[in-house]
């Protein structure tokens, strides 16, 4: 029998899916680096049939049947928060949340993030001629919105910023990333300890008023969510930023395109987000025994759904290969879907308008200090994007 | 046609809100409300691809 594929392969360029996948659409069977054979679901349609039906794949990730994609997943078996949790128990928590990420509310946070982000600018400004966007851009604004968001001091980001990249990085081992949890939990146990004797206004002390302190969470589910909407909100949104600034650069058509009519804007960073995938894939297991794309899938297999291919579906996206500003379509899956479809969009999508409008408006000559291929890409398998980003303008 | 949401489904991702704020809002809670029924005459497509968005099928419509 021929070798299968493998999940994850490494992307040659950061914007571009791996090349590896093209010749088994819509699902086939992938190997994993620990050698267990899964399903690779690559189609849009299909994709989206797998995310809209938790009850036969599971987002359970202490189940053992829940596929680690990469050593250091093994470790987060031990942190359980809703997106490793199904319905009915995902749904309770992911409400106590909701009231927090509405469009509203995300909406009302723009004045902050402007004022951030053209800080940050006047910095970078006053630093130049050279500026490497990834510390001095493209992270600052995503952790400092969810600091701020949770009530997290924005003095500790250094620490917090350096764990969760080793618990997000393709290339983590095992050790590493079981150690970072262990320093990130033990962070967040402080710090919910030290909050509920004085109380502040975040959305953790929120969370210690209406649900610790009425027994609807326990101290340790809280300091999971902590750690989830923690890791969750900067470290994909900085790669979405710098990876952002990259992309419209070597699109120079669509840039112009946008700097002419910057009402595009909205347009331009869904099509980022369809585009990039900074999310290449996202792990399931069977429950039961499936059809899929005229595969039988057995119960107790895994399943990856590749968010990257999905995105450039030719069935679903007109010239997928195509980076089209103006092309409007908002059915990537990029932020998942179904139940688990990221909570934290409308946030990433106003602070992606935020510092990449600002950017390009306030930096016209903006452009690569370092060669494209030059620039270092982030490992196969995780969140997606470049370690450095050296502008001049 | 008329708009119908099941705000025992919806989880609050907001596409509805986005695509149609005339016709979407969030509750306090962060669930759906639909401020207006009424898909206009003409607008069925627009309102399909709109309801296709939604993560947690929440929205249908009726004749
Ligand atoms: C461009 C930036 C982002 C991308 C690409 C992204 C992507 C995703 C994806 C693909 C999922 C679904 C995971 C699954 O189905 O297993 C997800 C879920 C989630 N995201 Fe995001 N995300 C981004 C930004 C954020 C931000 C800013 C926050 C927090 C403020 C956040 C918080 C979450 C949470 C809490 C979940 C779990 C939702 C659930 O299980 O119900 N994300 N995200
Ligand atoms: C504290 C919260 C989180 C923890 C503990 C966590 C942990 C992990 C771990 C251990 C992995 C390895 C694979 C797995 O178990 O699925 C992983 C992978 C991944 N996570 Fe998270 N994660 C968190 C939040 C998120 C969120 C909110 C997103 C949404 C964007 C996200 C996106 C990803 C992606 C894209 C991968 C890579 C999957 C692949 O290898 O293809 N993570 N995460
Ligand atoms: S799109 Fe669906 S899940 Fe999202 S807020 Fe609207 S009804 Fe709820």
């Amino acid at each position: 029998m021929t070798q299968l594929p493998e999940y994850p392969q490494a992307r040659g360029c950061p914007f571009q899916p791996a090349s590896g996948y093209a010749d088994y659409a819509p699902v086939a069977k992938v190997r994993l680096y620990n050698g267990r054979e899964v399903w690779a679901v690559t189609g849009h349609a299909e994709a989206r049939q797998v995310l809209l039906d938790p009850v036969t794949y599971s987002s359970d990730r202490v189940h053992p049947h829940y596929p680690a994609l990469a050593p250091r997943f093994e470790s987060a078996r031990k942190v359980r928060n809703f997106i490793g949790m199904d319905p009915p128990e995902h749904t309770v928590q992911r409400r106590m949340l909701l009231s927090s990420f509405t469009v509203k509310k995300t909406n009302a946070l723009r004045p902050r993030i402007q004022s951030l982000v053209d800080g940050l600018v006047d910095e970078i400004e006053a630093k130049g001629p050279v500026a490497d966007l990834v510390p001095d851009f493209a992270l600052p604004v995503p952790s400092i919105v969810i600091c701020e968001l949770l009530g997290v001091p924005y003095a500790d980001h250094g620490f917090f910023e350096h764990q969760s990249r080793r618990v997000v990085t393709g290339s983590t081992t095992l050790e590493e990333s079981a150690d970072a949890f262990a320093q990130l939990k033990g962070y967040l146990d402080e710090l919910i300890r030290r909050k509920q004797r004085e109380p502040g206004d975040g959305l953790l002390d929120t969370l210690i008023a209406e649900q610790v302190e009425t027994g609807g969470l326990t101290r340790a589910e809280l300091v999971d969510i902590a750690l989830l909407l923690l890791v969750a909100g900067h470290e994909t949104t900085a790669s979405a930023i710098a990876l952002g600034v990259v992309t419209l650069l070597e699109h120079p058509d669509q840039l112009a395109a946008l700097r002419s009519d910057p009402r595009l804007l909205p347009t331009a960073v869904e099509e980022l987000l369809r585009f990039m995938a900074i999310a290449d894939g996202i792990a399931r297991f069977a429950t039961a025994d499936a059809d899929l794309a005229g595969h039988r899938v057995r119960a107790g297999d895994g399943v990856v759904v590749v968010i990257a291919t999905a995105n450039r579906d030719g069935e679903a996206f007109p010239s997928p290969a195509a980076f089209a500003v103006d092309r409007g379509a908002r059915h990537h899956v990029s932020f998942g879907h179904g139940v688990h479809q990221c909570i934290g969009q409308n946030l990433a999508r106003a602070e992606m308008e935020i510092a990449l409008g600002t950017l390009f408006r306030r930096l016209p000559g903006l452009r690569l200090a370092r060669d494209l291929a030059d620039l270092p890409i982030k490992e196969a398998g995780g969140v997606q994007g470049v370690w450095e980003l050296p502008v001049t303008w | 046609m008329r708009i119908s949401a099941d705000q025992g489904r919806c989880l609050g991702a907001g596409q509805c809100v986005l695509s149609a704020p005339d016709h979407f809002d969030q509750s306090e809670l962060g669930l759906v409300d639909v401020l207006d029924p009424e898909v206009p005459e003409g607008d069925e497509q627009r309102f399909r691809d709109i309801l296709d968005l939604c993560p947690s099928q929440a929205l249908s419509l009726e004749a």
